[in-house]
């Protein structure tokens, strides 16, 4: 098995804070972590290859400081990383983000599988894990929640639906989003650890994995930003006031009165 | 495209830097440098600038304005041999932009034996395209991204909206990636630029905490995901006169890739959480898994929901089924009831459009009571047992 997980360094906290006075985002002492859901991604690979034998690939694309990010997949049981970071990529939508990782995972020879997390915490649109699967021209299936089986160049998979579990096969290779009810991170080990240290990560530029400079970056990105602001909150509650038993009283009025109960 | 600085004009007064909502301005040797990781070019840099030192270059200067594509499209999500009410909702609103674009409206449903297809006139269609076929039955993506890509490049339209439901969000990219054009997910307004003629896209990001306006300047058609209960539908007009076409699909033509073998249900949800009309949830003041019963105390005395803000879902106290916020299930009940829960915008997102929200958080300076219609300042373990005992005897 031969898996390509893809992972995102992103802000650590989502409750991130505005300062007042300049109205901007405070930065200053948000530490970057891997997107949550790219951990689980990335167990599963380890996972998958402890059981079929095979390599585990981390991928990311972003700034050179993801290299650190990339050196905690390797201590954590990832074979090899790739850090595909070029000034030309900066500013890329989802569009052009899939683009992007799937030229690198085509220069990646044989894969099998390509693992994301379902979406980023940051940005919310878990459109690249199946933007990926199409610029790839492979199967895919979303909100894994357990692998069954791999044989004989298939995948069984259970995967999280609206009101229940369906269980899903298809042919490899293939690209697969899971989710958080996949399974628990395992914590570096030391031998990882040690391994993370030396390790050569190789930064892939454009011109390394063969992508077109109009189809990456702000310049391939199909959506644009035109503006940004801050979303307003007015108060609007009507603070009841006394004691527990008065607060209740007239709750329970109030929501008579509206025909709520 | 890029952004740049005239160091001629800059006189590194530090306007723009505390404009950037993103803090990638710093002001080096009395000049402003732009840090182009994290850049959105959003522009509120250079309007901040009083010496019109900032330029940024967009694609939209050279946006193909008079191509040929036409109309606004609602992808109509049946479930279960029956149209989601997210599509009625998208109708609406479709409507609306349809009219601002003097431009039609149609609908696309794919199914088998899809019930009350035609309602989808009477919510605003002018044109449905109705593909009735035994493959969409099991909810197998590939047909449907097949088909929707061949109706989109054989009718053109310029907009095309699907429900950011589970299904909407892991098929309409693929439809999109295949169409190499651009997607916006999870918007919460749409509105039209009239002069340029493109569809003004607005989401939350970074949690919650910043909204964004995209827009898809060049490539077509502009494609764009809204949660469920975003918008509000209209009241069916029987009078709406639309057009029905109903298109033969070409099986021969696509295989899926990927096959159902089975499904089990989850039997645990008492109440379904997006369709409750009241819905009680808790958060992290609850300060245990165990005082989770509380909030299924009050909920059962309701008849309504259960329903959770992140971190108790985080902490494992409840599955994530019963999140609510931006990256768990929008609701909009009629009765909303936040217990413990401070109010971080990212749940906000979830349930601000609620008839009438009741919080009770033991910090009154809680965000939560800035969007709630009655707030209670109080201990929760007092509160909520007594307001559920009065409910029961109510």
């Amino acid at each position: 098995m031969n898996i390509v997980v893809c992972l995102k360094q992103v802000p650590g906290t989502t409750e991130v804070k505005i300062d007042p006075v300049k109205n901007t985002l405070i930065r200053q002492g948000i530490k970057s972590i891997v997107n949550p859901f790219d951990a689980y991604a990335l167990e599963e690979g380890v996972r998958l290859k402890e059981r079929y034998t095979g390599k585990v690939t981390a991928i990311s694309m972003g700034p050179p400081q993801a290299v650190d990010m990339l050196r905690d997949a390797i201590s954590t049981g990832a074979d090899e990383a790739v850090i595909l970071s070029d000034i030309a990529f900066a500013g890329a939508d989802t569009w052009a983000t899939a683009y992007t990782l799937g030229k690198a995972v085509r220069k990646i020879n044989n894969f099998d599988l390509v693992i994301c997390g379902r979406q980023t915490i940051d940005g919310d649109t878990g459109q690249v894990g199946p933007e990926l699967a199409e610029m790839l021209g492979i199967p895919f299936i979303a909100y894994v929640s357990k692998v069954e089986e791999i044989t004989d160049r298939k995948i069984r998979v259970q995967r999280m639906a609206e009101d229940g579990y369906e269980t899903i096969e298809t042919t490899l290779p293939a690209v697969i989003t899971v989710v958080k009810e996949i399974n628990i991170p395992r914590l570096p080990s030391f031998r990882g650890m040690t391994k993370a240290k030396t390790a050569q990560v190789p930064t892939w530029k454009a011109e390394d994995i063969g992508a077109e400079k109009e189809n990456v970056g702000l310049a391939g990105s199909a959506t644009q930003v035109v503006k940004i602001f801050f979303p307003k909150i007015v108060q609007t509650a009507e603070m009841l006031k006394g004691d527990a038993e008065t607060q209740i009283n007239s709750l329970v009025a109030k929501l008579k009165e509206a025909k709520l109960i | 495209m890029a952004i740049y600085v005239d160091k001629e004009k800059c006189t590194g007064c530090g306007s723009c830097q505390e404009a950037c909502p993103f803090g990638l301005i710093d002001i080096i040797d009395e000049k402003a440098n732009i840090k182009i990781e994290g850049c959105t070019l959003c522009g509120v840099c250079s309007d901040g600038c009083s010496f019109e030192a900032i330029r940024i270059e967009r694609e939209i200067e050279k946006a193909l304005i008079g191509d040929d594509h036409r109309g606004v499209w609602v992808f109509a999500e049946q479930y279960r041999g029956e149209i989601r009410s997210v599509a009625y909702e998208l109708l609406a609103k479709a409507r609306a932009l349809a009219a601002t674009l003097e431009t039609g409206l149609s609908a696309v449903c794919l199914g088998q034996n899809v019930n009350h297809v035609e309602q989808l006139v009477a919510f605003g269609a002018d044109k449905i395209y109705v593909v009735d076929d035994p493959i969409f039955a099991d909810g197998s993506e590939d047909p449907y991204v097949f088909e929707l890509v061949r109706l989109i490049k054989q009718y053109k339209p310029e907009i095309v909206l699907a429900g950011a439901t589970p299904f909407g969000r892991s098929f309409f990219p693929r439809v999109a990636a295949q169409l190499n054009t651009g997607l916006t997910a999870d918007c919460t307004g749409l509105d039209i630029d009239t002069e340029k003629r493109l569809l003004l896209q607005t989401r939350p990001t970074f949690g919650g905490n910043i909204m964004a306006t995209i827009i898809c300047p060049v490539k077509r058609p502009q494609m764009a995901t809204v949660r469920p209960r975003v918008f509000k539908k209209n009241v069916p007009d029987a009078s709406h006169k639309g057009e029905t076409i109903r298109v033969d699909f070409k099986k021969a033509s696509v295989t899926s890739k990927t096959k159902l073998l089975n499904f089990i249900a989850d039997l645990t949800e008492r109440v379904k959480l997006e369709d409750a009309d009241i819905v009680v949830a808790g958060g992290r003041g609850l300060g245990k898994p165990e005082n989770f019963k509380l909030i299924r105390d009050l909920a059962a005395a309701l008849n309504g929901a259960v329903a959770s803000s992140r971190p108790p879902v985080d902490e494992g106290w409840i599955p994530y089924s019963h999140q609510v916020g931006q990256t768990g299930k929008t609701v909009c009940p009629k009765l909303y009831i936040a217990v413990g829960i401070s109010g971080a915008v990212q749940h906000l997102a979830g349930m601000q459009t609620a008839d009438c929200i009741i919080a009770i958080n033991d910090d009154p300076n809680a965000p939560i009571f800035q969007v709630a219609t009655y707030g209670i300042v109080g201990d929760l373990f007092q509160i909520v047992p007594l307001l559920t005992e009065k409910l029961k005897n109510a």
